[in-house]
């Protein structure tokens, strides 16, 4: 019989909000992270950086080093392997570079000893010979005809003729006649934006533990947001294979993307192969910022027209993204989402994909939206105040509905902005009075979300209890939720229910935790694995009655004869039928295996208060309101968590957060006290309300939620930092001497 | 035949048309006939695409059946962080 959970509403588990099943491990110390594996006879590694924004590499001379008492092993490019191609290529060239180191940062060599402070004192013994190249860090100097080429070459077939060669990618789409839509307009406003890049910020650096032999066989432990996709690339970078290398995902201490690649993990396998030792190797606070991958800076133009009852008549949008010295960052994403929540009759978006001396750009919430948003959303803000009309009601006139068309080009199916907006305007926050020197902005985001790859097993124990495997490492709560989602469909309590990461031998194939896919996806696959537990369940309860499988049903927790013609049978409770198990036909398990492509995309409108103090520009968000759609929330407290989590991290990226580059091309700002992430003394209570349009893609209806909580925030405070101020603000992030430049401006 | 609506960027590539009629009950039949009719999108298919049908952003799964009358749109391969 073919077992159908699907429901949205009437649950008994899903929509609880019971404890954490990593609560106690977290706040007691037990939790084992990256760095607190340890292996005996382990060896500690350090990696030699480039100090140069751009050089040559023209010798590496590890002899001093390797003479060292306890230096074990010295690894370079040479010890990886070759004749690596496309991103696989791109991401080892960031891992160890080959002739040109292309960042300040750079690894050029690695050292393995038996300690980290004879590997920190070999790391700097090694000497690297260096001409150095001219360099480039920003993105519009990159794309400019005298900008230095960082590889040639490297740009893909979408890029246009004509374009510098750091420009490697491009997107370009939209409908309509945009300067027809222009010329209908009663007013249009075309405006300059920037931001900074930024990193993730994740409190972890990144950590692992590696161990190689010359069998080509290989263990690794590591924080990721995806150990198949560390083993699929360690293997590749070390020439073994794939299933070899039984990659073993940590706890992790926060990732939001920036754990989606690798960037050390290559370099621990190697050095252990060449010392025949573990090796196990950490980042300092200053490798994770110089070296890991921020995000992208922008640099955009936004031109939108309006009518003056609040039809926008056309918009257009050109977004410039640097990427670091590799292909990647998302112009397509940035264009895409970029004018996602509008309805538009004409619209066109072009994106470009520029590289520079900077580390590679690695994925962080949304990547690419939030910035888009900003610039967008900052116009659309600034047109309603000088055509004196509310800003909900002006992109409740525009929203993009079921059925309406999206800006780059399909049709929308269900989606919840309207609700959102609705909500938004409902609440307290927007009607509350602003005291002096305070403004208040609103702002809506869009993203996508992904399903992906996916793999999960569910095992009955014989006490009844389950125990569910997934793939996909828990970076927001996710063993809850799927704990909850099994216990709905089981029909038992959430406590009996153990969910566990598995190592890359332990299940088949996962996709990275990414995309707010793991509560869409994972959550699915426990579902459907859960329902295949339950109709061997019925099976075996139709043996013990000896009647037809069809004619058992499940019922929360209970077998039963689905009516008269069943016969009389008392209800079997879940613990009947498992505590025989294994002589009724053998243990009872359910797995499922499938790439979902049903997940929903999600938006989000944010409203904020900030009130900036005139003699210093310092600028404090001072109410914060997150109105998004979930779908459904499976842990009601985990979803608020997340949409609070993307608009505190949005608050940095907008006031504070940016990575500085010195005219030499170096990193001046590399640790977190030059590098300010907001602390909670710099943040509001972050109301939360939960929006529920249900995803007909998900048998509960969850659309995912990591990610949109992010894309609102930088175009809310800049517009309640225009509105306070009564300047616009156009460059991110909104520090206190821009804030003073913008009132200096006013005045004089 | 299904019509597939490209992105703007790519309509230089077959020659300034908004869509392409192809071939194909599922996705993979249909970026398999785009390759086979218009090589100058093969490179953009090999960089990755995902492609909406009928409001759903099928990002991987070759799959996933595409009927007569479905709204194709061809989209950069979507990712996220």
């Amino acid at each position: 019989m073919a077992l159908d959970s699907s429901k949205t509403t009437d649950f008994k588990y899903v929509g609880t909000r019971p404890d954490r099943p990593d609560g106690l491990d977290k706040v007691t110390g037990r939790a084992k992270f990256g760095a607190d594996a340890t292996a005996p006879g382990m060896l500690f590694a350090a990696i030699k950086r480039s100090p140069h924004a751009h050089a040559k590499i023209l010798k590496i001379d590890a002899s001093k080093a390797l003479a060292m008492d306890g230096v074990k092993a010295v690894v370079t490019r040479a010890d990886f392997a070759e004749g690596l191609t496309g991103e696989t290529w791109n991401v080892l060239e960031n891992v160890m570079a080959g002739e040109t180191a292309l960042y300040d940062g750079h690894a050029v060599a690695a050292v393995a000893a038996t300690s980290a402070l004879i590997a920190r004192d070999a790391m700097k013994a090694i000497e690297v010979e260096y001409e150095l190249l001219p360099h480039v860090t920003d993105v519009d100097k990159a794309m400019a005809a005298d900008a230095p080429v960082i590889r040639a070459g490297a740009a893909d077939a979408s890029v246009p003729e004509g374009l510098h060669p750091n420009v490697v990618r491009y997107y370009e789409s939209g409908h309509g006649d945009v300067e027809a839509g222009f010329a209908e307009a009663d007013l249009v406003i075309e405006d300059h934006f920037t931001t900074e890049a930024t990193h993730q910020g994740y409190i972890e650096p990144h950590a692992c533990l590696g161990t190689l032999g010359a069998d080509g066989k290989g263990e690794l432990w590591c924080c990721t947001q995806g150990h198949w996709n560390v083993q699929k690339l360690c293997a590749a970078m070390l020439g073994i294979e794939t299933s070899q290398l039984r990659v073993t995902a940590s706890e992790i201490g926060g990732g939001f993307g920036g754990k989606t690649t690798i960037f050390i993990e290559p370099v621990a396998l190697a050095l252990s192969r060449k010392a025949n030792r573990p090796v196990k190797l950490v980042m300092t606070r200053a490798e994770v910022f110089r070296a890991s991958g921020p995000t992208s800076s922008t640099s955009m133009d936004v031109k939108i027209g309006m009518k003056s009852d609040g039809t926008i008549t056309a918009a257009q949008g050109t977004f410039r993204l640097q990427g670091g010295a590799f292909p990647g960052g998302p112009c397509e994403m940035t264009a895409m989402c970029a004018f996602a929540p509008y309805n538009l009759t004409n619209v066109h978006q072009v994106g470009y994909d520029v590289m520079t001396n900077r580390p590679k750009q690695a994925a962080y919430r949304a990547p690419g939206s939030p910035m888009a948003a900003f610039a967008v959303e900052s116009v659309i803000d600034e047109l309603c105040n000088q055509l004196g009309l509310d800003p909900f009601e002006v992109r409740l006139k525009n929203a993009s509905r079921e059925g309406t068309r999206a800006s780059f080009g399909p049709k929308w199916p269900r989606i919840g902005l309207v609700e959102t907006l609705e909500a938004a305007r409902a609440h307290p926050h927007y009607t509350a009075p602003l005291k002096e020197g305070q403004g208040r902005g609103i702002s809506c985001g869009f993203w996508f979300n992904h399903g992906g790859e996916t793999s999960v097993s569910l095992a009955m124990s014989e006490d009844g209890s389950a125990q569910i495997m997934v793939g996909t490492p828990d970076i927001g709560g996710s063993r809850a939720s799927m704990a909850l989602m099994a216990a709905e469909v089981l029909g038992i309590p959430y406590e009996n229910i153990r969910c566990t990461i598995a190592d890359t031998s332990s299940l088949g194939y996962n996709e990275i935790s990414h995309g707010s896919r793991v509560t869409y996806a994972s959550g699915l696959a426990t579902i459907k694995a859960a329902e295949a537990a339950v109709e061997e369940l019925c099976r075996r309860a139709a043996a013990k009655w000896d009647i037809p499988e069809e004619a058992v049903y499940w019922e929360d927790g209970y077998a039963k004869p689905s009516g008269p013609n069943a016969g009389d049978h008392a209800p079997l409770h879940i613990t009947e039928l498992t505590a025989d198990m294994g002589a009724t036909g053998g243990p009872i398990n359910g797995h499922f295996e499938a790439t979902p492509e049903g997940a929903g995309v999600s938006f989000a409108t944010h409203i904020v208060d900030a009130e900036v103090d005139p003699e210093t520009g310092a600028t404090k968000v001072v109410r914060y309101t997150v109105v998004q759609d979930a779908g459904k929330a499976i842990h009601p407290t985990y979803v608020e968590g997340q949409f609070q989590g993307g608009a505190a991290q949005g608050i940095g990226w907008a006031l504070n957060e940016e990575y500085i580059y010195g005219e030499d091309g170096r990193l001046q700002n590399a640790g977190f006290l030059d590098y300010r992430i907001p602390v909670a003394s710099d943040l509001p209570f972050i109301d939360t309300v939960i929006v529920e349009v249900p995803n007909p893609g998900h048998p509960f209806g969850v659309r995912g939620v990591g990610e949109t909580s992010i894309c609102p925030p930088l175009a809310a405070i800049a517009n309640a930092v225009s509105n306070a101020v009564g300047v616009r603000m156009r460059q991110l992030p909104m520090r206190p001497s821009r804030v003073l430049e913008a009132l200096e401006s006013k005045d004089g | 035949m299904v019509d597939v609506a490209l992105w703007s960027g790519l309509r230089p590539l077959v020659g300034g048309q908004d869509s392409i009629a192809v071939e194909g009950r599922t996705v993979g039949q249909i970026l398999d006939s785009i390759r086979r009719n218009y090589p100058a999108l093969a490179p953009t298919l090999d960089a990755g695409v995902s492609v909406v049908v009928d409001g759903r952003v099928i990002a991987s799964s070759l799959t996933e059946p595409v009927g007569e009358n479905s709204e194709v749109v061809l989209m950069m391969r979507l990712k996220g962080g």
